[in-house]
């Protein structure tokens, strides 16, 4: 199973083994990981689950690049940074193993 | 120590109550906690009861707040299929409909809402439903499928997602509604006539100042809705969408301040320290509108208020105070809304209604931003979040001009 490692703003790891097929978002979701609120369920309705990419992982093969709902929503969460993404709109997959992903400040 | 001096009993487990078990072990607390939930399910979302569930577009898993082995692995105790009865707060205890009795320190009630019913001749004919839960949502798609007549009683956000879920199965769908135009209580008229357009060009019929006599019936089963007017509307199926009510009564019942809701403070916090409320059941103050005390029903304020309690039960700074936004899909729409139109007196359009994408700016006679509503505009909903957290100033022109752009508005 895919390992994706979550970092809070705080410094602190998780490394979460997330199945193919379930979002980024979700990952942290059903492991409790503190600092994605992700209010509206995976949407893309609410921009609280933003994260910044590792950057090694950017251009990597299996993350498209964001949609334009998604590129609509970031421009405005907190913090943005050129490697934000919405963790809702990641879909783990087997390239992805070893996904490094941090979390802004705050969601709202 | 013993338990009782240290442990969280939730009654509710819904998604307020759902997120705030999690949230208290994310924010450190290590004594018990105990998550009482009436419906047979772990927690659970029920925005996509009207939409991606009704459509069968999603699965059981997905609509699950978190897997059902989260719990345990969390060490917080799920106790479904009971409700807490009463509370003791001399005592702190509570008791549960399956006799059991809990000691408590803290106490969270996140008793949610339940559908408004109106006293209607027939309205307990079988095919008479609502839509609140996962089993009522069952029903109501067991009720649906080509050549089905789904009538709503109702032309709120519940009876217009139904509607559009109906006709992508195929069914027929008429929303009869009281008021001259649907969603008039959470919506303006541009918004309302906007989509009762669009429901139209999707086939589904709107009766505005449409009175309901009665359901009719024959063998038990509903075949329809008479209207005051002498009207008959067929149907194989009745959705009642007239609103909700909070769940209050086991607050009221313990001498708890309630006024159409458990009144709250900012911290979650009821007329008893040793006891918050969240979500749904609550009357809360609105930092961004004068501590105006509101009903918020959506998903956001019982998330914002899960992390209220958390936070005080912890000893953890108070949560920055969230600006209230609320979504809705309807067909190829996107709803979504920043703020709240308290007193507006203007309203602004930026955008084009024709090309379905627009946002309508919501100011205060200073012009303030109150509230937008955007539809198929997440920039403007985005910005407009920021604008209204600011309570920013800005004049029609500016909003109207689209060579200006949402961060230039923002700014």
């Amino acid at each position: 199973m895919p390992t994706v490692t979550y970092i809070e703003y705080n410094g602190t790891e998780h490394r979460i083994e997330v199945p193919v097929g379930k979002t980024v978002m979700q990952g942290a979701i059903d492991n409790n990981v503190p600092g994605i609120d992700a209010d509206c369920g995976g949407e893309c309705a609410c921009a609280t689950c933003h994260v910044y990419v590792d950057a090694a992982w950017l251009d990597k093969t299996g993350l498209p690049a964001p949609g334009s709902q998604e590129a609509s929503m970031l421009s405005f969460a907190a913090v943005t940074q050129p490697d934000s993404r919405l963790s809702c709109q990641i879909t783990v997959t087997p390239d992805l193993d070893g996904l490094v992903v941090r979390m802004p400040e705050g969601q709202h | 120590m013993s338990q009782a001096d240290n442990h969280v009993v939730i009654a509710g487990a819904g998604h307020a109550g759902g997120s705030a078990a999690a949230l208290l072990r994310q924010m450190g607390w290590t004594g018990a906690i105990t998550l009482v939930g009436e419906e047979p399910l772990p927690p659970y979302q029920r925005p996509p009861l009207s939409k991606a569930w009704l459509k069968g577009e999603a699965d059981a898993d997905s609509l699950l707040l978190r897997p059902a082995a989260f719990y345990a692995g969390a060490d917080i105790g799920l106790r479904l299929g009971t409700r807490v009865e009463t509370i003791n707060r001399a005592e702190r205890t509570v008791t549960l409909s399956d006799g059991a009795a809990l000691s408590y320190s803290h106490l969270i009630l996140a008793l949610g809402a339940r559908p408004r019913r109106i006293p209607l001749a027939g309205a307990d004919l079988a095919g008479v439903l609502e839509l609140r839960s996962a089993a009522d949502a069952d029903a109501l798609k067991a009720a649906l499928g080509p050549g089905k007549r789904l009538a709503v009683i109702g032309g709120g956000y519940i009876g217009l997602e139904a509607a559009a879920s109906a006709r992508a199965l195929g069914a027929e769908a008429t929303i009869i509604e009281r008021e001259s135009r649907v969603l008039a209580r959470v919506a303006c008229p541009m918004l309302s006539h906007f989509f009762e357009a669009h429901h139209r060009t999707r086939g589904v019929e709107i009766l505005t100042d449409a009175q309901v006599e009665a359901l009719t019936g024959t063998s038990g089963h509903v075949t329809g809705v008479r209207l005051a007017d002498g009207r008959q509307v067929d149907a194989d199926a009745v959705l009642v969408g007239v609103g909700a009510v909070a769940n209050e009564e086991l607050a009221r019942d313990a001498g708890l301040p309630c006024d159409n809701g458990i009144v709250v403070d900012g911290a979650a916090r009821t007329g008893d320290p040793a006891i918050f409320a969240i979500g749904d059941c609550t009357r809360r103050p609105l930092p961004l509108y004068g501590d105006r005390l509101w009903r918020l029903e959506s998903v956001p304020n019982a998330l914002e208020q899960a992390k209220q309690a958390a936070a005080a039960i912890c000893g953890k700074p108070a949560p920055a105070p969230e600006v209230p936004w609320f979504w809705s899909d309807q067909y190829d729409l996107r709803l979504q809304i920043a703020g709240i139109p308290f007193d507006a007196a203007e309203i602004v359009l930026r955008g084009d209604m024709a090309l379905d994408s627009f946002a309508l700016f919501h100011l205060a006679d200073d012009g303030t931003v109150l509230a937008v509503e955007a539809v198929n505009a997440a920039q403007e909903f985005m910005g407009g979040r920021r604008i209204v957290a600011k309570r920013k100033r800005l004049n029609p022109a500016q909003i109207r001009d689209m060579s200006l752009t949402m961060q230039q508005l923002a700014a």
